[in-house]
């Protein structure tokens, strides 16, 4: 009965996202004020209904309800309660329903946060806002029903691929979908923005939390990805440049694009156009996304031919939503007036730079994910995109951007100098390359290229340091004086300092792991010793264990260094009888900022067992980096003038556009 | 600078920033994809040494040999043909004999045998080449070990 009632509120969700797209255009044209604000009702409404929805699912799967088809599929009565409840979205229904559920989500807030917003607007947004609703919804009743039931009940479910049964994927996909789903709210403000035909300084400023937001989630959402792929599935990779992770990456690659040219509109009023196309650009991709994971296409180009249904429903979702986006915006766009003018070298021409550099790298990557599957749907030929492409295209595209990411907050709007510029970065250059010839040094010679990408990271943090250090008058006034002017700068200086930052700790741990890090595969019979990196590890045997749906097989190994025993790894092959899939558990330790990580193999017929040992030096540098990015979207989230309670001179300002219409 | 110059230098600066791109990822397609092979294409044509490629097919029943450790060798099938591989690491979990299995590699200089630097053997069939998988259905053969994970 709950189940039903569950499904009803999602057929009702679908209701109010059609009332809600719809009407309050309705208004918008008429000037009905209070079809306008239905719109804000219907929001909150829908997210309730959709809240509800999953929450019947969730307790579906807590009880372990076998007469719901989904449930079987996916659960097992053993299973720890938590993976009970991240079970629900470790499938395509269950996942599909956390996408809507997230969207309506971030309706809600608009229409509750968005009280300064001109009621115009707001409507507009939320009624596009709805239309992405509906078509969702409309896709999960369709074809992806989570509440389908399955009568007989059978005893036992099927249970849930083991390696999804982990910590990392109860936060990951949420978090990947508060990201991807929450740039949502810039497409529909771009295309409200494309409706009426006007744009300004205040509609930056009002995109500008959203993106960050969004953007804040995204970057977690991709770290944890990363660093849940590294641990569990035991290749001792943290990217694979795979199709799936790239889905989610070109949204972010867009979306910080997009954070840097509405700052260049919110300020100076120029690059409108391309601020919209991009915020359009950005969600696009999102979909994008959400139709190579879902649609099957990405298994195979066959697959996805002879199961069309879902991948066809997506695919009709990408088109009518990108398409029409993208022809309202060559219809209007020329209504939009451009804004200031700025010379070449600016703060907005290096923001510009920044976006030519970020979008470039976009494509290449939807070009190198993309062209398989085009080529496979043409010629039948089979190809991989792997690495070494990605490597070669966007790893050498992004090198220009981090030289010059530390001259943008240095140099002036309108007219730059960057002769001042380069002279302002001379000491961060210089440690740069101090630290460059050390790392060469340290490690005897060897590749020239890692050093420098280590020197190029330290640089990025210093310059990024700089730009704090000289905003602050540090050296030149008093302490005190200095410390106030510090702490009197806006939040949103330190959030691009602390992102700058993270970039180049993520930078410096990418090259380090990749340069330096040792593998040793070798057979270890008990008491066997071998040594890596700067520890020696001993193979004191194998141990049987059992957890609550699952037997697993244990090796344990001593690690020592110089001689003296410092810590033990356990590492473990599990096997789950209800797949009756084996998964390995790699043993991983942390020393600092690195890791040793211990990877079984096969058992051999005398007794020993293969292993796979890495030393990971500066691993956690390029989670740590993702960390710090975040911390930045945060503190500039925090940044006054974007806070709920605009200050009053914006609110001046909106009414002042209001009137002037 | 004038503002039309100041213009034509930015589009001019863009334009060539796009230029060396699109440059690069055609070098790169060029350079750095593998291309999909199943043993019977590769007794039609060969594959010059060195080239990387994908080798996808099943693993011939019987044929895995571990060396000295940590060096295996095998033999990957698709019924009518059979090349021999050598891989030196960890086999993935999933890897079985019978099973589907696609090794990324390339042929040593003036020898029949695959040298491979992965071993794939995960998940689904994304690895799986349909021809082979279509030629096993239909002499009654079964694949295991199927899992999406994603």
């Amino acid at each position: 009965m709950i189940i039903e009632l569950g499904h009803y509120a999602l057929v009702l969700a679908l209701a109010t996202a059609i009332i809600q797209a719809w009407l309050p255009i309705a208004g918008v044209t008429r000037g009905d004020r209070a079809l306008m604000e239905l719109a804000s009702s219907a929001a909150v409404v829908c997210f309730l209904l959709v809240a509800f929805s999953f929450a019947v699912l969730t307790f579906a799967y807590v009880t372990s309800d076998f007469s719901v088809r989904n449930v079987w599929e996916n659960s097992h009565s053993l299973k720890p309660l938590i993976y009970k409840m991240t079970g629900v979205w470790g499938n395509h229904e269950g996942s599909m329903l956390l996408w809507l559920l997230i969207l309506v989500f971030f309706s809600a807030l608009v229409s509750l946060f968005g009280r300064s917003l001109p009621e115009t607007l707001k409507a507009t947004v939320l009624a596009v806002q709805a239309w992405i609703a509906g078509a969702f919804a409309l896709f999960i009743l369709l074809t992806s029903n989570p509440f389908a039931r399955l009568i007989p009940a059978p005893g036992e479910g099927k249970d849930l691929n083991p390696v999804l049964q982990d910590i990392g994927l109860s936060i990951h996909p949420p978090l990947l979908y508060l990201g991807y789903v929450g740039f949502s709210v810039c497409f529909s403000f771009a295309v409200a923005a494309l409706i009426e035909g006007r744009i300004d300084a205040a509609w930056a400023r009002w995109v500008r939390p959203w993106t960050l937001a969004a953007w804040t989630c995204l970057t977690a959402g991709i770290a944890m990805g990363s660093y849940w792929a590294y641990y569990e599935l035991g290749w001792g990779g943290w990217w694979f440049w795979d199709p799936v992770e790239n889905a989610s990456f070109m949204p972010w690659l867009a979306g910080t694009a997009l954070l840097h040219s509405a700052l260049v509109m919110e300020k100076r009023e120029a690059l409108k156009i391309w601020t919209v196309l991009l915020a359009i650009l950005t969600f696009s991709l999102s979909l994008l996304g959400t139709f190579l994971v879902r649609s099957g296409v990405l298994t195979s180009v066959h697959a996805f031919a002879t199961d069309p249904t879902r991948g066809v429903f997506i695919l009709a979702i990408l088109v009518i939503f990108i398409g029409g986006a993208f022809s309202l915006f060559a219809l209007r766009a020329s209504h939009l007036k451009a804004g200031g003018i700025f010379a070449p070298i600016s703060r907005e021409g290096a923001l510009v730079l920044n976006n030519l550099i970020l979008t470039t790298a976009t494509a290449t990557v939807l070009t190198g994910t993309l062209y398989p599957l085009l080529l496979e749907a043409l010629t039948g030929d089979k190809i991989s995109v792997g690495a070494p492409f990605f490597n070669m295209t966007f790893g050498l595209l992004m090198l220009p951007l981090i030289a010059v990411v530390p001259f943008g907050p240095l140099l002036a709007w309108k007219r730059g100098d960057l002769a001042g510029a380069a002279q302002r970065l001379f000491a961060a250059a210089a440690i740069g390359l101090v630290v460059a010839a050390t790392c060469y040094y340290a490690a005897n010679g060897g590749p020239v290229l890692a050093p420098l990408g280590i020197g190029l990271g330290a640089y990025l943090i210093l310059g990024a340091l700089t730009d704090l250090v000289l905003r602050s008058g540090l050296g030149k006034v008093a302490g005190g004086v200095a410390w106030r002017r510090l702490t009197g700068l806006p939040r949103s200086a330190f959030g691009t300092a602390l992102a700058h930052i993270g970039l180049g700790i993520t930078l410096i741990g990418i090259v380090t792991v990749t340069a330096f890090q040792t593998e040793v595969v070798a057979e270890m019979k008990p008491g066997a010793m071998i040594d890596v990196g700067r520890y020696s590890l001993r193979f004191d045997g194998m141990r049987q264990g059992r957890g609550p749906n699952y037997t697993e097989e244990r090796g344990h190994f001593t690690v020592s260094r110089g001689g003296v025993a410092v810590t033990e790894i356990w590492s473990s092959k599990r096997l789950y009888p209800a797949r009756r899939m084996p998964t390995t558990e790699a043993g991983i330790r942390t020393f600092g900022l690195s890791q040793l990580y211990v990877s079984l193999g096969d058992q051999m017929a005398g007794g020993g067992i293969v292993v796979r040992i890495w030393w990971k030096p500066l691993i956690l540098c390029i989670w740590g980096g993702a960390l710090v990015m975040m911390a930045g979207g945060i503190v500039s989230l925090s940044d006054r003038r974007l806070r709920v309670g605009a200050p009053s001179r914006a609110r001046k300002a909106v009414l002042a556009t209001g009137a002037a219409e | 600078m004038t503002r039309k110059q100041k213009r034509l230098a930015i589009i001019g600066g863009g334009v060539g920033f796009l230029t060396a791109a699109v440059l690069l990822v055609m070098f790169a397609f060029s350079q750095a994809v593998a291309y999909f092979y199943v043993p019977g294409d590769l007794a039609k044509a060969s594959v010059a040494p060195g080239t990387r490629i994908r080798l996808g097919g099943l693993v011939e029943t019987g044929s895995v040999k571990r060396g000295e450790g940590r060096t295996v060798t095998f033999n990957v099938t698709d019924t009518l043909a059979t090349v021999s591989v050598t891989y030196t690491g960890i086999l993935p979990d999933l890897f079985r004999e019978g099973q589907g299995v696609v090794a990324e590699g390339a042929f040593a200089a003036g020898s029949p045998v695959f040298v491979a630097d992965t071993v794939l053997a995960k998940h689904d069939e994304t690895y799986m080449p349909k021809d082979v998988a279509d030629r096993l259905k239909a002499q009654g053969v079964t694949l295991g070990g199927k899992e999406n994970i994603r």
